[in-house]
């Protein structure tokens, strides 16, 4: 029980009469990577939304990290330690890499309220060895964001979630808009999250890229999960079938 | 799995990919536009535009001309200091010359002397309270605190009401004036003591300007403030979802911007030796404008102080230019608009062109 990073229990949520989210149990070990499939409206991104406090669930409870948790939004689960890669990726175009790494949480030389001034070779210094941790690779630390491609503003945001030694990585669909280089980097950044042994959820519609990286796979289908699977019981076919509902029923994985 | 596409990441530093600063570019406009009025000049005038030409005066430079230059756009550059921290912030401040006349009007009432020539100043508005010969700190903090207060007006509007900058700085701009006008029922304020009128005395104003600027350059570059200002208004949602206080910031920020606007109105109306309701008409728009030549992008995010300086250099230029050259000062107001249009103009054409080429 102790190794448990994030445990959920009938977890719902409705928006109004629609049943997003039906009584999810859902459970993460340490330094393990779980993926999150399902077809479209799911509830995968519903899942995230109600995890990362973005939105307030319905019913249900949510432990995190030994206690139970009601995050108010996406800052106090961010402080708790679950840190998010939004699928719009949440940085500042104008701003450097850097800047972006440490925006909300800047290192301070001297504290003089909202003058603080700021710590900027300890900045760089910390993102050049969280870029080295996790394996991106920028050209240019001062360029900013808007000079760079899809993928590098991809890796920015991902380097950003580990840098600060979090306790639970979120991925939604990271690579879903870039190309198949793009896509290799960022796949590489998370199989170095998983050799440091970082917990990570992935959510993606990508088969190959899941059976690729993760150890576990849990299906979602309207609202509910209908697999929990180990990636080495499983396989891409008996996947298809759960997220289009073609098998059905709660498949549970034997107590390990 | 290989070493090189998995393991090693970090760095590889390209000077080449560095990118140019945009300043330069508005410096390298300065620049040419003084050429350009020094070649008019030779040609057309036999005269020059920067250099000292009269045998009487020594100095390799017409350091006349220089300091008209600019002695006449430090204030609206005071206010210009605000108005770029306020646009790199997202926003838009169209109150700032108002803020300016009620300021004037109101600090200069606190600031008159008790006798003119032996005889009761008879422009005194406060005289029958015995309010006359105050100590210079009376009259600025009574500024600093009506800038203050204009200021975090318009930042709680903005930031809690939620409408935009435009409107609630447009209310403010209609408002502050109506307040100068009404303060003394339209008449001119005058007679300030001698501690007051040195403010704005010789080239103050351009030390002040210049002190400023450097202050917020520094800010805007080395402290937290100013880097919440460049993710603000690059970002609004990132900056929300990384724990940035945007209501909080926004308030902070246009207050600051009342407190320049107010700082311009104590040099103003210093300078002048006098406070009418009409002082600051167009100044917001004229700082705005050296900030859009300076750089500063109108869609937020980017810009800076030194960029809104070397864009108040480019205003005081032309309109010296344009002296020099004899033409009407109607010329200089037809050119001046243009001037503004091409900026952001050129400051779209330069982010589609970015676009396309990333």
């Amino acid at each position: 029980m102790s190794d448990i990073v994030l445990k959920t229990e009938n977890l719902t949520k409705h928006y109004g009469g629609v049943h997003a989210l039906q009584e999810a149990n859902f459970e993460l070990r340490k330094g393990e990577h779980v993926a999150i499939m399902g077809d479209n409206g799911a509830g995968k991104s519903t899942f995230v939304r109600q995890i990362t406090g973005v939105e307030q669930r319905t019913s249900g409870k949510i432990w995190f990290d030994g206690r139970e948790v009601n995050f108010a939004g996406p800052i106090e689960a961010r402080e708790a330690g679950i840190e998010t890669v939004f699928q719009n990726l949440a940085l500042a175009d104008d701003l450097d890499v850097p800047s972006n790494l440490f925006l909300g949480r800047e290192k301070v030389l001297f504290n003089l309220g909202p003058f603080s001034i700021l710590d900027r070779k300890a900045m760089r210094k910390a993102t050049e060895a969280a870029l080295v941790r996790t394996a991106v690779k920028i050209p240019n630390l001062s360029s900013t964001i808007r000079h760079m491609s899809g993928g590098q503003r991809q890796c920015v945001a991902i380097a950003r979630t580990a840098t600060f030694a979090s306790k639970l990585i979120i991925m939604d669909e990271p690579t879903a808009a870039l190309g198949v280089q793009e896509t290799a980097q960022v796949e590489n950044i998370i199989r170095t999250l998983k050799e440091n042994g970082e917990p990570l959820i992935l959510v993606s519609h990508n088969m190959r890229q899941v059976f690729d990286l993760v150890d576990r796979i849990v299906v979602f289908r309207r609202g509910r999960i209908v697999a929990n699977l180990r990636k080495q019981d499983t396989d891409g076919n008996d996947i298809v079938a759960y997220i289009t509902g073609a098998k059905t029923g709660q498949a549970e994985l034997q107590a390990a | 799995m290989s070493q090189t596409s998995h393991g090693i990441g970090g760095l590889s530093y390209d000077a080449k990919k560095r990118p140019w600063p945009a300043e330069f570019n508005v410096f390298l406009a300065l620049v040419i536009l003084v050429g350009a009025f020094e070649l008019i000049g030779r040609v057309f005038l036999g005269d020059s535009f920067l250099f000292n030409t009269r045998e009487n005066v020594s100095g390799l430079f017409n350091e006349q001309r220089l300091q008209i230059i600019i002695l006449q756009v430090s204030i609206v550059g005071i206010i210009a200091i605000g108005v770029t921290q306020v646009i790199i912030c997202g926003g838009i401040d169209l109150s700032s010359g108002s803020i300016v006349g009620a300021t004037a009007m109101i600090a200069m009432s606190f600031a008159q002397v008790a006798t003119v020539n032996g005889n009761p100043n008879p422009k005194a508005m406060f005289i029958n309270y015995g309010w006359t010969d105050l100590p210079v700190i009376v009259p600025l903090l009574v500024a600093i605190g009506c800038g203050l207060i204009a200021g975090l007006i318009n930042g709680l509007l903005i930031a809690y009401t939620r409408i935009p900058p435009f409107i609630a700085t447009l209310g403010m701009m209609v408002t502050a004036r109506g307040i100068a006008k009404w303060w003394s029922k339209g008449q001119p304020i005058s007679f300030p003591t001698d501690s007051f009128a040195a403010i704005g005395k010789g080239l103050m104003p351009v030390i002040i300007f210049i002190s400023l600027a450097i202050l917020f350059q520094l800010i805007l570059t080395y402290t937290k403030y100013g880097k919440h200002c460049y993710a603000i208004g690059s970002n609004e949602d990132a900056a929300r979802m990384s724990g940035i206080k945007i209501a909080n910031h926004k308030v902070l920020v246009y207050a600051i911007a009342g407190i320049l606007a107010a700082i311009a109105a104590v040099v103003l109306s210093s300078k002048n030796l006098t406070a009418q309701a009409g002082m600051g008409v167009m100044y917001e728009l004229d700082a705005i404008a050296m900030a859009v030549i300076g750089g500063v992008s109108l869609s937020g995010g980017r810009g800076s102080i030194i960029g809104t300086v070397i864009g108040s250099l480019i205003f005081g230029v032309i309109i010296s230019g344009f002296t020099f050259l004899r033409l009407d000062a109607y010329y200089q107001e037809m050119v001046k608009g243009v001037i503004i249009v091409g900026a952001v103009v050129l400051d779209q054409w330069r982010q589609r062109r970015r676009a396309i080429g990333a």
